[in-house]
C-alpha cells in the first residue's frame, strides 16, 4: 500500500479514527506522518494518536529513545515522566514545562522556533512581566542611543531602567 | 433541563447560522476565536480524577460567581455525565465542542454556553478552559473582543498558568503563547471547481496558516467548505494573529468572487445546468448520503448566491449542513438509525427545508 499523501513511499503509519460511528482510516509513510503530525493534533486534537505524537516528541528527530524504566525523573508537581508525555502527547501540568525543559526544547523549537510570547499578559500577577517587557524595550533603545552617540538620551534611558527595576523588585 | 442548553440540543439552529446582513456571509460561513487557558497549580485535564476534577470545577464556579461580567454569569452549565453520546455529538455537529471532548462523560467535564451558542466554554477538555466565540460571517474582531472579555473576567480572581517567555501554558505545547486559534469557515466552490483552492492552500502553511475540511476529519473538503486557521500561537500578538487571518481571508474571498463572475460570464449554461440539477436531485431524492448532500448543497448555495435560484435563505442552507449530520437526524427521529435509514431521513429533511423555505415553488 502506498502513502495517501505523497503516493510514492510505502505506507507504514496506519491510523484509525472513529467519527460519528464511521471508521476513517489513514495510511501514511513515515515522512508524511511526521510532517502531518504537527498539523493533525495541532488545532483541535481531532487525532489523538500516540503513535504520531510519539514521533512528534522525539524518535524521528534524533532524540534518544525514552524508555519507561530508564526515564527515572518525574515532574515533582504531577508525577508524569517524559515517557508518559511522549506517549500521550500532553504535558501533565504547567510545571512540566520547567521539569522537562531540556527534553521538550527540540520539539518546542520545531513548532515555535525561538519565538517568545509577546501577547496578552494575565491581569493578576502579570505586572512583573509587563515591567520586564518595558525594561527589555528600553535596553534596546539604550543600545540604539549609544550606537548613535546620543549619550544624553542614553543616560536618561538608563535612569528610566533603574526606576522600573526598583518597581520590579 | 436549562433553557438555552435544551434549545441547543433540540433544534437545528445556532447563532452562527444567522447569515442575513452579516459581512461576507455568502462566502465566509462563520468566524471563530478560541483561547486555551489552564488554572495554575492544577494538573492538566487528562490527569484530573474524581477528587481533583470536581475541585477544579468548583474553582471555576467561584471565579464566575465573583465576576462582575454578566454575560459570563448567565451562561448555562452542561455536565457531560448528564447527557448521552447522542447529545454530545449534537454539540460537535453544531461546532460547540470538539469530537475529542464528546468522548468524555465525567461530571467535571462539559460545556458552559450562552443563550444563542455564540459563546461557549469547553470545560476540562484538553485544557481547563477553552473559551470560544463563534459568529456568522467575517467577524473575527468581534469574536476576539468577546473571548478576551471572558478571559479578563476569569482573570479577576483566577491565576492562569503563565510563563513570561512561553506565555499561557497549555497541555499540548503546540498551543502555548497566546493559546489562541482563530478560524474562518469558507465556502469556496468556484476556487474548488477551477482547481485553484488546492494551489492556494498548498502555499498557505508558509503564511503560518492551516486548512482543514468541514469537521476537521481528514483533509477532504466536503461540500467545498474549508476551515482556515492560524498555526502559530507564539511570538505574535493576538491582534496580529487575527488581522493576518482577516487579510488572507479577504484575499481568498476576492479570488472566489472573481472566479464566480468569470464562471457566470464564460460558462453560464454549464453553471445553471449544474445548479439546476443539484436542486432537482435534492428536492426529489428519497435516499441521499451525507457526502452527496453536501456536494449538491454546495452547488445550490452557489446558485443562490449568484441569483440563479431565487428565494433561498442562506441561514436555511447553513442549518441544513448541520441538520443532515447523523446525530441531528437521529435526535429528530428520536431513535438510533442505520446508514440507510439516515439516508432516507436526510432526503426528507432536505426536501422539507428547501421546499418549505421557498416562498414560490
Ligand atoms: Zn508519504
Ligand atoms: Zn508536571
Amino acid at each position: 500500500m502506498f502513502c495517501q499523501e505523497c503516493k510514492e513511499r510505502p505506507a507504514t503509519v496506519h491510523l484509525t479514527q472513529m467519527f460519528n460511528g464511521n471508521k476513517i482510516e489513514t495510511h501514511l509513510c513515515e515522512q508524511c506522518a511526521a510532517q502531518k503530525g504537527a498539523v493533525m493534533f495541532d488545532i483541535d486534537n481531532k487525532f489523538s494518536i500516540s503513535n504520531l505524537l510519539g514521533s512528534f516528541f522525539g524518535s524521528n528527530y534524533n532524540l534518544p529513545e525514552a524508555k519507561p524504566n530508564a526515564q527515572a525523573s518525574s515532574c515533582p508537581e504531577c508525577g508524569m515522566n517524559f515517557y508518559d508525555i511522549r506517549q500521550t502527547g500532553k504535558l501533565g501540568c504547567a510545571r512540566c514545562y520547567t521539569s522537562f525543559e531540556r527534553e521538550l526544547q527540540p520539539s518546542l523549537r520545531r513548532i515555535h522556533g525561538n519565538r517568545q510570547h509577546i501577547g496578552k499578559i494575565p491581569r493578576r500577577g502579570g505586572e512583573k512581566v509587563l515591567l520586564k517587557r518595558q525594561i527589555d524595550k528600553l535596553k534596546l533603545d539604550l543600545q540604539q542611543s549609544v550606537a548613535n552617540e546620543e549619550y544624553e538620551k542614553a543616560a536618561q534611558i538608563r535612569d528610566q531602567i533603574k526606576e522600573i527595576e526598583k518597581k520590579a523588585i | 433541563m436549562k433553557t438555552s442548553i435544551n434549545q441547543l440540543l433540540n433544534s437545528n439552529h445556532v447563532h452562527w447560522m444567522d447569515a442575513e446582513g452579516v459581512r461576507e456571509s455568502d462566502i465566509v460561513i462563520s468566524s471563530r476565536v478560541r483561547l486555551a487557558r489552564n488554572l495554575d497549580k492544577v494538573p492538566f485535564p487528562h490527569l484530573l480524577d474524581s477528587e481533583s476534577g470536581p475541585k477544579c470545577r468548583r474553582a471555576m464556579d467561584e471565579a464566575i460567581e465573583k465576576s462582575s461580567y454578566q454575560e459570563l454569569k448567565h451562561m448555562e452549565w452542561l455536565a457531560f455525565d448528564q447527557v448521552g453520546d447522542l447529545e454530545r455529538q449534537i454539540l460537535v455537529e453544531k461546532h460547540l465542542i470538539s469530537p475529542n471532548h464528546a468522548g468524555s462523560s465525567d461530571s467535571y467535564r462539559g460545556l458552559l454556553v450562552n443563550q444563542d451558542g455564540s459563546l461557549a466554554i469547553m470545560i476540562n477538555e484538553e485544557d481547563h478552559l477553552r473559551i470560544q466565540c463563534l459568529l456568522p460571517g467575517l467577524q473575527l474582531e468581534e469574536c476576539f473582543k468577546q473571548v478576551i472579555r471572558v478571559d479578563d473576567a476569569f482573570e479577576e480572581t483566577l491565576d492562569f498558568a503563565f510563563d513570561d517567555r512561553r506565555g499561557y501554558l497549555t497541555s499540548c505545547p503546540t498551543n502555548v503563547g497566546t493559546g489562541m486559534r482563530a478560524s474562518v469557515m469558507l465556502h469556496l466552490p468556484a476556487l474548488s471547481i477551477s482547481g485553484q483552492a488546492a494551489y492556494i492552500f498548498q502555499n498557505i502553511s508558509q503564511l503560518g496558516m492551516t486548512v482543514r475540511g468541514l469537521y476537521g476529519e481528514g483533509t477532504e473538503a466536503l461540500g467545498n467548505f474549508f476551515q482556515l486557521s492560524n498555526q502559530i500561537t507564539l511570538g505574535q500578538t493576538e491582534e496580529d494573529i487575527n488581522s493576518n487571518l482577516i487579510a488572507i481571508t479577504e484575499q481568498i474571498v476576492e479570488q472566489e468572487r472573481l472566479l464566480r463572475t468569470k464562471l457566470a460570464n464564460e460558462m453560464k449554461y454549464q453553471l445553471e445546468d449544474r445548479v439546476g440539477r443539484a436542486y432537482g436531485i435534492l428536492t426529489n431524492a428519497w435516499l441521499i448520503t451525507s457526502n452527496e448532500a453536501l456536494a449538491l448543497l454546495s452547488d445550490v448555495r452557489l446558485g443562490a448566491d449568484m441569483g440563479i435560484i431565487p428565494n433561498i435563505r442562506m441561514d436555511g442552507l447553513n442549518e441544513l449542513v448541520v441538520a443532515i449530520r447523523p446525530a441531528h437526524l437521529q435526535k429528530k427521529a428520536g431513535r438510533d438509525m442505520d446508514a440507510t435509514q439516515r439516508d432516507v431521513e436526510r432526503a426528507a429533511v432536505i426536501k422539507e427545508k428547501l421546499m418549505g423555505d421557498k416562498e414560490v415553488i
